[in-house]
């Protein structure tokens, strides 16, 4: 891994083809999985290759894939965030009742949620870096707090309404797009913060980044300031899930129930996308490739008639089957 | 950190295959009832809407369906002290010495959803009404048996005055309830126990009357061969199975064509995508059934979404779905689980306390909300989540208390 030596965090020393063969093979597994089950939901449902078939299917998975690519900064940094899913709920829910149906209120309303979701990420990184908590106990921690939290300000219920301007975010998109039909507000969202979080894992940013998750000391010797890179990348995490709620809660209205499990889903995606758990290698891409994925596949589970009750278990298969073929991988590797 | 690796690696030469083994033999095994369901369901007119439920029990079925043509006694104006065919039992042992310092106790089987809440905050403002009632203990149980069983323990053994049980679960709960029952005047309403020894039982007809009032509009409102989704939130739960299952002898004996039963677990996100990929699987939805209106209009968006007329639907008369229903000119019904039996459990527990006579079961009016009855229920200055079949329109502090405006 020529990234990780400590002098090459503002210059590559690889050359640009080879990088690019790198990130090709790193990354080709999960988009040959994606493409076959895209094939098999095409088949199933010819409708799914007409584009709003497929701006749908986008649509539906944008708030996964977000998650999953906030949830890879985290994770290539060498922690976990559990804390995705309730920050999530807390979102959609404090939107409804304090926006409560008024379309002024929206947009400050948008910002107050981004702010959120960045002070637990700040909450989530500080507590994890100064405190030494471990980040699967932070935010095991933050996710009971905060679903607490909601249970007690809801009672179990949530009260208030979103305003069409707030759901269109999430449920429309830009009218008669050329051979689109609509091109949906989310995939616009996703593709913008697909394209920022490439960009900022290319910039010197996202080689730190890589070298704390892969090599914490050697990456500390070479002057990187370990924990404020891991507190931005929760910060990046939280504010990833304040996106994704904000789109959920557009997509489908107000309810408690939006979040749960979403931090394993997104975490299940960013496996599934090669990324290691443990830090230090996968790219941002193929984390929101396995997002894509994992929707795909729920899509044909669903489109085969098997009950919903089975994504779990397909979700716990494919997390240790994926973690096993790259551990397998990388011994190969070595 | 090495050595992990190392083990991870090991077990992964034995996971590595078996895991990509197990992958296939999934889809393979996801292909096959694919293959029996597309038979099944588009094959022939009549769809498959699976096995009968454990839970169905003709005779309740039957009960209830008579029970819906039934007139029930007294004043239709407080249809919360309306009752069907009661059979009234003396209370007179259970009468307070005091006529009033009344110790009102409640175990809560959870406040975890809009219908609940309403009626919980219905029951509360009841409560303020009886100027006896000097002390109203309340425990919440938030879902759990296990919580509730030591909850009704605890308060049993406490010195309330008669005690009001809304149960988690009927099975489980019983032994606590019977237990209770040696000790203190017990109410019980909403879900049941299987034990007659509360001096009453509070509820609506019931769960078969619910699923067949949906089931019946869909089979006058779509023509024969439609295509019927039917959206249920989880398996297991007796008050759900049973709305379902008597759908499902509607349907069975229809000629619709119920092209999928799916559950939601009550989430929007969810019921939308499920009716999406339904909506693009099958062509077209000519008409929904649900067994409860909480994610209604998240199904009826995925209609708007894919740019098709919403069909024929049934939700629940949940302020929304209502709201929706009237301002979109729709074809629907809302069957509905009276809210206001919040209020007659603790009219109940004042009668039992004043030794006045109550019904063994107290059988509430279960009215299903029709194109010619919308007006009367739906209220846009009201909460989407608020339930038109609250009983609380005469309150002091409605309707801000309701979150209305």
């Amino acid at each position: 891994m020529s990234a990780t030596t400590p002098d090459a965090f503002e210059t590559p020393v690889t050359s640009r083809s080879e990088r690019v063969r790198k990130a090709l093979v790193g990354t080709a597994p999960i988009f040959i999985v994606l493409f076959i089950l895209l094939a098999l939901i095409a088949i199933e449902n010819p409708n799914f290759l007409e584009p709003p078939g497929f701006l749908a299917f986008l649509k539906r998975a944008a708030p996964l894939a977000i998650l999953a690519a906030g949830q890879y900064f985290v994770i290539v940094s060498g922690e976990f965030d559990l804390s995705v899913g309730s920050i999530v709920t807390v979102v959609v829910v404090v939107a409804a009742r304090l926006i409560d149906d008024d379309p002024s209120k929206t947009w400050p309303i948008i910002a107050l949620l981004l702010a959120i979701g960045a002070t637990v990420g700040v909450t989530n990184g500080l507590i994890t870096t100064r405190l030494k908590v471990p980040s699967f106990i932070t935010t095991l921690g933050m996710l009971l707090i905060l679903s607490g939290a909601v249970f007690w300000w809801t009672g179990g219920a949530p009260r208030g309404a979103l305003p069409d301007n707030f759901r269109e975010i999430g449920r429309l998109g830009i009218q008669d797009f050329p051979v689109l039909e609509q091109l949906p507000w989310s995939v616009v969202i996703l593709l913008v913060i697909g394209i920022g979080a490439i960009l900022l894992m290319r910039a010197s940013f996202g080689r730190r980044l890589m070298a704390v998750g892969d090599n914490e000391s050697a990456a500390r010797l070479s002057g990187v300031k370990v924990e404020n890179m891991r507190t931005i990348a929760f910060v990046l995490s939280g504010l990833s899930a304040a996106v994704a709620g904000i789109l959920l809660g557009g997509f489908a209205g107000v309810s408690a129930q939006v979040g749960q499990g979403l931090e394993f889903q997104a975490i299940t995606a960013v496996v599934l996308g090669g990324v290691v758990l443990g830090g230090g290698r996968g790219t941002v891409l193929a984390a929101m490739a396995g997002a894509l994925t994992l929707e795909a596949l729920f899509t044909l589970l669903n489109l085969y008639g098997v009950s919903g009750a089975l994504e779990d278990t397909v979700q716990g298969i494919i997390i240790i089957a994926a973690v096993a073929f790259a551990s397998y991988r990388l011994r190969g590797a070595r | 950190m090495k050595r992990n690796l190392a083990l991870a690696a090991m077990i992964s030469c034995a996971l590595f295959a078996g895991a990509c083994g197990s992958d296939d033999s999934d889809d393979q095994s996801a292909q096959e009832p694919a293959a029996t369901a597309t038979e099944d369901g588009g094959g022939e007119p009549q769809g498959d809407t699976g096995p009968v439920s454990e839970f169905f029990v003709q005779e309740d079925y039957d009960t209830q369906l008579a029970q819906r043509d039934i007139e029930p006694e007294g004043d239709p104006a407080t249809p919360w002290l309306q009752m069907i065919e009661p059979e009234m039992a003396d209370t007179s042992e259970y009468k307070a010495k005091n006529a009033s310092g009344w110790n009102l106790c409640f175990s809560n089987a959870a406040v975890d959803n809009p219908w609940r809440q309403v009626g919980w905050n219905t029951m509360q403002h009841e409560v303020k009404l009886h100027k006896e009632i000097a002390n109203f203990k309340a425990v919440d149980a938030e879902a759990s048996d296990d919580k509730q069983i030591s909850d009704i323990e605890e308060l049993a053994n406490g010195n309330c005055d008669a005690l009001i049980v809304s149960p988690n679960t009927t099975k489980t709960l019983t032994p606590a309830v019977e237990a209770a029952c040696e000790k203190v005047p017990v109410i019980v309403f909403d879900r049941g126990v299987d034990t007659d020894c509360p001096v009453t039982f509070v509820h609506p007809i019931g769960g078969y009357a619910f699923g067949v009032d949906g089931a019946e509009f869909l089979k006058e409102n779509v023509d024969s061969g439609g295509k019927i989704l039917a959206l249920r939130i989880l398996p297991g739960v007796d008050v759900l199975e049973t709305r379902w299952s008597g759908a499902k002898v509607q349907f069975d004996d229809s000629d619709l064509n119920v092209v999928g039963v799916e559950f939601t677990d009550g989430d929007a996100a969810k019921t939308k995508s499920i009716v999406s990929d339904y909506l693009q699987r099958e062509g077209q939805i000519d008409g929904v059934w649900m067994d409860a209106g909480a994610t209604a209009v998240a199904a009826m968006e995925a209609f708007e979404d894919n740019g098709v007329d919403i069909p024929p639907f049934v939700g629940e008369d949940q302020n929304d779905f209502l709201t929706k229903w009237q301002e979109d000119g729709l074809n629907a019904i809302a069957p509905t689980y009276s809210n206001y039996q919040w209020r007659t459990a603790v009219l109940a527990a004042v009668k039992i306390l004043k030794g006045e006579e109550v019904p063994k079961e107290w059988v509430l009016p279960q009215p299903a909300i029709t194109q010619d009855t919308l007006a009367d229920y739906v209220d846009p200055n009201m909460p989407p989540l608020h339930y038109a079949l609250c009983g609380c329109e005469d309150m002091p502090g409605y309707p801000q208390d309701w979150g209305g405006k």
